[in-house]
């Protein structure tokens, strides 16, 4: 059988996956994710009185922690898996994804397994984010100069 | 390649597995389940090692015999320069061949023992196999707590260790014949779709062994593929007959035997090395003691890639050998 001809057999056989089910599901959770953060925001700059732009800062750093937390409890791969990109994308995916390799690798050792692994996952965020913001930063000082 | 022999006997088995597979509808027909994944070590690669031991050790006591009567154990699994296999063997001191052809290996471990049982030069040997789930998430996929979407054609890795007590001494099992595969590439580069790398492979692999044997496809009472998944059985079914014009009916894949695919989160069914050898040394030899099977071929399939093939974009190879497993009368 030719190769091409193969390939309209497997994807005869291919499920499809369920699109719309998974995006608005993932539109859903993620939007309960912005509640969640901004009752946290409004939680620490109201009660804890902490200024609203560092309030924000304190949000994130919960979010991490509870995200990384959930991970090593062992059930937070359960919940992304059926929330899909409602909780992969925000911070709680990226937290997840870094926690989850760190776990893997610990008995690797501290330098050559956690070290050496932890961003196995996430280092290609952190590199492209770095160089998009390096790149848009550079657009946006061209095109509009340096005043914020 | 097709190979027949005359002495080749199954004697005995050994099978031991995790936890998922304890759940699933054949979870009765193991020798032993574990209800966690380290079994008392402290990384999954040596809970790996430690499956393939205890199956050996449990198979020796079953036959009644000691390592020292072993003329050779052969043994093949996933893990990067299959480790589990070398440190059981460092245990076990037995004589030792560590093969691979990833999920073929079960069968390719066989058709080793049955050769150099057939032609003399060995009087008996153990042929193993062991696969975990864990230590495969984590060298082939993603971190194991990493819940990252995966699509539905997705194979679950079985966790379990395999053996398989062979020798020229008669028992109700033998082994007739075998053949022994060619790599196949269809051009398929998605690694999460195992069953349509792997199909092809072990469509030609049957089709010459009929071709060899001088077969129709009837004449086996069954015929076992060892893990397309559910999606890849299809696959092979509609392949069979598009390419050769064979209608498979006496037909099943382990991967859809040894989990229940709608209850278990397996997805498209189970993988890996011990998938194959754990369905048909368990439940499918206990169908043939009690004849309602009495001939039998076992197709194991493997996908030849690696992590850096993968990542190189390049086209996953497949294999698939074939042993022809009959009761004797």
């Amino acid at each position: 059988m030719e190769k091409n001809k193969y390939q309209e057999l497997v994807k005869k056989h291919t499920p499809k996956e369920n699109r719309l089910y998974n995006g608005m599901l993932a539109f859903l959770v993620g939007g309960l994710m912005g509640v969640i953060g901004q009752f946290l925001v409004e939680f620490y700059s109201s009660i804890l009185e902490i200024p609203t732009k560092e309030a924000g800062t304190f949000m994130i750093i919960t979010l991490i922690f509870i995200g990384c937390l959930l991970t090593c409890f062992g059930f937070f791969d359960k919940w992304v898996n059926f929330a899909k990109a409602g909780l992969f994308v925000p911070i709680t995916g990226f937290a997840h994804a870094m926690q989850s390799a760190a776990l893997d690798y610990k008995k690797e050792g501290l330098v050559t397994g956690i070290g050496a692994s932890m961003l196995k996952l996430t280092g290609a965020v952190i590199i492209f984010g770095v160089v998009s913001a390096y790149v848009f930063g550079l657009i946006r000082i061209l095109l509009f100069g340096g005043q914020v | 390649m097709t190979f027949k022999y005359n002495n080749v006997y199954i004697n005995e088995t050994a099978t031991i597995t995790g936890p998922y597979e304890a759940k699933g509808p054949l979870g009765t027909y193991f020798d032993k389940s574990y209800d966690e994944f380290y079994f008392g070590k402290r990384t999954w690669e040596e809970a790996e090692s430690k499956l393939l031991e205890d199956s050996v050790d449990l198979l020796l006591s079953k036959i009644d015999k000691t390592k020292f009567d072993i003329d050779l154990f052969i043994s093949g699994d996933l893990l990067n320069q299959i480790t589990s296999s070398s440190f059981a063997a460092n245990n076990l001191k037995i004589p030792y061949l560590g093969i691979f052809s990833a999920c073929a290996s079960s069968v390719e471990g066989l058709i080793i023992g049955s050769n150099m049982i057939e032609s003399g030069q060995i009087k008996n040997c153990i042929c193993s196999v062991s696969s975990h789930n864990n230590a495969a998430e984590k060298q082939f996929r993603y971190p194991v707590e990493y819940g990252g979407p995966k699509p539905k054609t997705t194979t679950f890795t079985t966790t379990g260790g395999a053996s398989a007590y062979l020798s020229s001494n008669k028992s109700n099992i033998k082994i007739e014949s075998s053949t022994v595969g060619i790599v196949n590439d269809m051009g398929i580069k998605d690694a999460y779709q195992m069953g349509a790398v792997m199909a092809p492979a072990c469509a030609d692999t049957l089709y010459r062994h009929l071709l060899d044997t001088k077969r129709d496809v009837n004449y086996y009472d069954l015929i076992l593929s060892g893990d397309l998944g559910k999606y890849g059985k299809d696959i092979l079914k509609d392949y069979m007959k598009l390419e050769y014009g064979i209608e498979l009916n006496n037909y099943d894949d382990t991967a859809c035997m040894i989990f229940d695919i709608n209850k278990q989160p397996v997805y498209s069914g189970g993988s890996g090395p011990a998938c194959a050898p754990l369905v048909t040394y368990s439940y499918i030899f206990d169908l043939m003691k009690k004849k309602k099977l009495n001939k039998v071929l076992m197709i194991a399939t493997g996908a030849l890639l690696s992590q850096t093939s993968a990542n190189e974009k390049r086209s996953i190879p497949s294999i698939a050998h074939a042993i022809s497993l009959e009761v004797v009368k």
